[in-house]
């Protein structure tokens, strides 16, 4: 038993978890832990990028004849593209509730709390290592539908406001799933919010004009958050006039961040509070 | 304050206004090991989460490796490891990278890290699987690493909350010898069970829980010596000759040591002492006119023990 009885003091000297650089440490373990997850659970991997890819092929080319652009006059790939681009990212940024539900209901949590670390790395790391993806899961659909005919006339200093766009939104969602996976008491119940945002882009202008649609979902699409950042995306990479837009878009992704990680903040406490 | 590792005093705790401890004292001295031993629903994973930190006990004090558990938390995070009741590895990484993972978050340095979990994967057997997914791993092998997860920084006091339930009896056997092992090292080590034979197998001490409360606190031999290595259970004939062969046996020249009557299952039973103690009890019986329709030898339950123990107390 010499071995695993008495080896290993040393390194443990340094005081752990009192830092800032060992806490930035920690964190980067577990987003590390969290990419090895999504790379190892790859139905998940194949659904965040190959859903997009299937919806722009499915409306480009079989509903894209029957459903008008409305006043845009865009061709109905430049249409939907935004919205496609808001579903890849925001389907893997919801995923984060039920992997965060996961290590909340197991008994990770419990490991990782008698460690010596600040338990937060725990669902921050599952945050960042969703950020990280959900925006290479975005570009990768955004390559496909440039394969499938979309067509960008945007700047680069346009394409720096798309990225950081699309990285604010992953970031707000991944936070909202956050604050919903501490929440709930199951994984299966933290699995819902992936329905609600894969469905919230069709209740928006981004596949159907909204100005085609009855009254009362219309009333709900020009006000939900999606129809700002599909009209944002679509001014930054079409050249479409923005309006207030992106403006809107900014100020529904901050209240989504800063409303989000603080609630998060106080559900985890109380979940993990002696 | 060297000597003792572990220690509590009048630990209690409500969840939703039901009393699950009420008042748990316990003294485990370094480099030994206490068995803490008791029923689904006695509280032994309530107390092994409030000795870890995990928990807020509602009222009582606590020590681990002199540090208390609630105001030195992080302190007693560094002296202690557990393996909880519930596995706690990750399924979708290897043996290795779940003990590279812990030993990072122990701050032991990346190539300390890595040494360390060769030398666990080595130790806990685990050598050969030690690049495949947790996912994969059998009941028992799982356990052998939630084990070397627990000594990533070999800690000096040790945790283990039903550490062989769900086990075949050659992976109990096993993690046994590792938990011997350990403790010759001189590692304090507080293990729940609900196994008599377990505790009785590893344990200095045997602390039976029951309702929240210590019930009995002694070395094993003292402890069997109350219940009896062995239950001797007799079915009589007649319902209603239980109460008479319990007066006759108590009188008798027998020993009656932990009898109990019950008469729905006309049965009596008593601590076990061997083959003349058999005798004479069944010539007890056979005196009073009591007739005996079935005699059985059996190993005493941890109901046997709770009876024993909280009847006496
Ligand atoms: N978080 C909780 N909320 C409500 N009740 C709880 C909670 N944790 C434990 N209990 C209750 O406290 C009691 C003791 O539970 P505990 O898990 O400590 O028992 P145990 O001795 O470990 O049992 P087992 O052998 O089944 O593991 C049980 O009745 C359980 O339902
Ligand atoms: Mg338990």
């Amino acid at each position: 038993m010499s071995a695993v009885g008495t080896a290993a003091r040393t390194g443990t000297d340094r005081e752990p978890g009192t830092s800032r650089w060992t806490s930035a440490g920690d964190l980067r373990r577990l987003v590390v832990r969290a990419l090895r997850h999504e790379a190892r659970t790859p139905d998940a991997l194949i659904v965040n990028i190959a859903l997009p890819v299937l919806i722009m092929v499915v409306f480009v080319y079989v509903f894209g004849g029957a459903i008008t652009t409305g006043s845009s006059g865009l061709t109905y790939i430049d249409f939907v593209v935004p919205a496609v681009l808001l579903m890849s990212g925001g389907y893997g940024a919801a995923l984060t509730a039920a992997n965060i539900a996961t290590d909340m209901t197991g008994g990770m949590i419990d490991r990782f709390r008698t460690l010596p670390v600040s338990s937060w790395v725990v669902p921050a790391g599952h945050v960042i290592a969703s950020v990280i993806r959900n925006v290479v899961a975005t570009v990768i659909a955004l390559i496909a539908a440039i394969a499938l005919g979309f067509r960008s006339g945007a700047t680069v200093t346009e394409w720096a406001l798309v990225l950081a766009l699309v990285v604010g939104y992953v970031l707000a969602l991944s936070a909202i799933a956050a604050l919903w996976g501490l929440f709930v008491k199951s994984v299966q119940a933290a699995g819902a919010l992936s329905f609600i945002v894969l469905f919230l882009p069709y209740l928006s202008d981004g596949v159907v004009p909204a100005e085609t649609m009855p009254s009362v979902l219309r009333a709900f699409a020009e006000n939900q958050p999606i129809t700002p950042m599909v009209e944002t995306l679509r001014a930054l990479l079409l050249g479409l006039p923005m309006g207030d837009a992106g403006w809107l878009t900014a100020l529904w992704l901050t209240a989504g961040v800063v409303i989000s990680v603080p609630v998060a903040a106080v559900l985890f406490r109380r979940r993990t509070s002696a | 304050m060297h000597d003792v590792a572990i220690r509590a005093r009048g630990l209690s705790k409500s969840f939703g206004g039901t009393p699950v401890l009420t008042g748990v004292d316990l003294t485990v001295p370094a480099g030994s090991l206490l068995a803490l031993l008791g029923p689904n629903g006695s509280g032994k994973t309530t107390t092994v989460r409030i000795l870890t930190t995990l928990l807020a006990a509602d009222g009582g004090t606590a020590t681990v490796g002199g540090h208390d558990v609630a105001r030195e938390s992080v302190a007693v995070r560094r002296t202690i490891g557990l393996t909880a009741q519930q596995a706690t590895v990750d399924d979708l990484l290897t043996g290795r990278e779940n003990l590279e993972l812990f030993g990072g978050l122990y701050h032991l340095g990346g190539r300390a890290a890595r040494r360390r979990a060769g030398e666990l994967l080595d130790r806990f057997d685990l050598s050969a699987a030690a690049n495949r997914r947790v996912a994969t791993y059998s009941g028992g092998m799982r356990r052998r690493l939630d084990l070397a997860a627990s000594m990533v920084a070999a800690p000096r006091i040790l945790f283990l909350d039903e550490p062989t339930t769900g086990l075949d009896p050659r992976s109990r056997a096993e993690l046994w010898t590792v938990i011997r092992e350990l403790l010759a090292a001189g590692t304090t080590i507080l293990l729940t069970t609900q196994y008599l034979e377990e505790a009785d197998q590893l344990a200095d001490r045997i602390a039976v829980i029951d309702n929240g409360r210590v019930a009995a606190d002694d070395t094993p031999a003292a402890l069997k010596r109350q219940v009896g290595s062995e239950r001797l259970a007799l079915r009589l004939a007649r319902a209603e000759d239980v109460p008479r062969a319990g007066a006759a046996l108590s009188a008798g020249p027998g020993d009656a040591a932990g009898l109990r009557l019950d008469a729905d299952a006309r049965e009596v039973t008593l601590a076990g002492q061997g083959p003349d103690h058999l005798r004479r009890t069944l010539d007890v019986l056979h005196r009073a006119g009591i007739p005996v329709e079935h005699v059985d030898l059996r190993t005493p339950t941890l109901d046997d023990v709770f009876f024993e123990l909280t009847a006496a107390a």
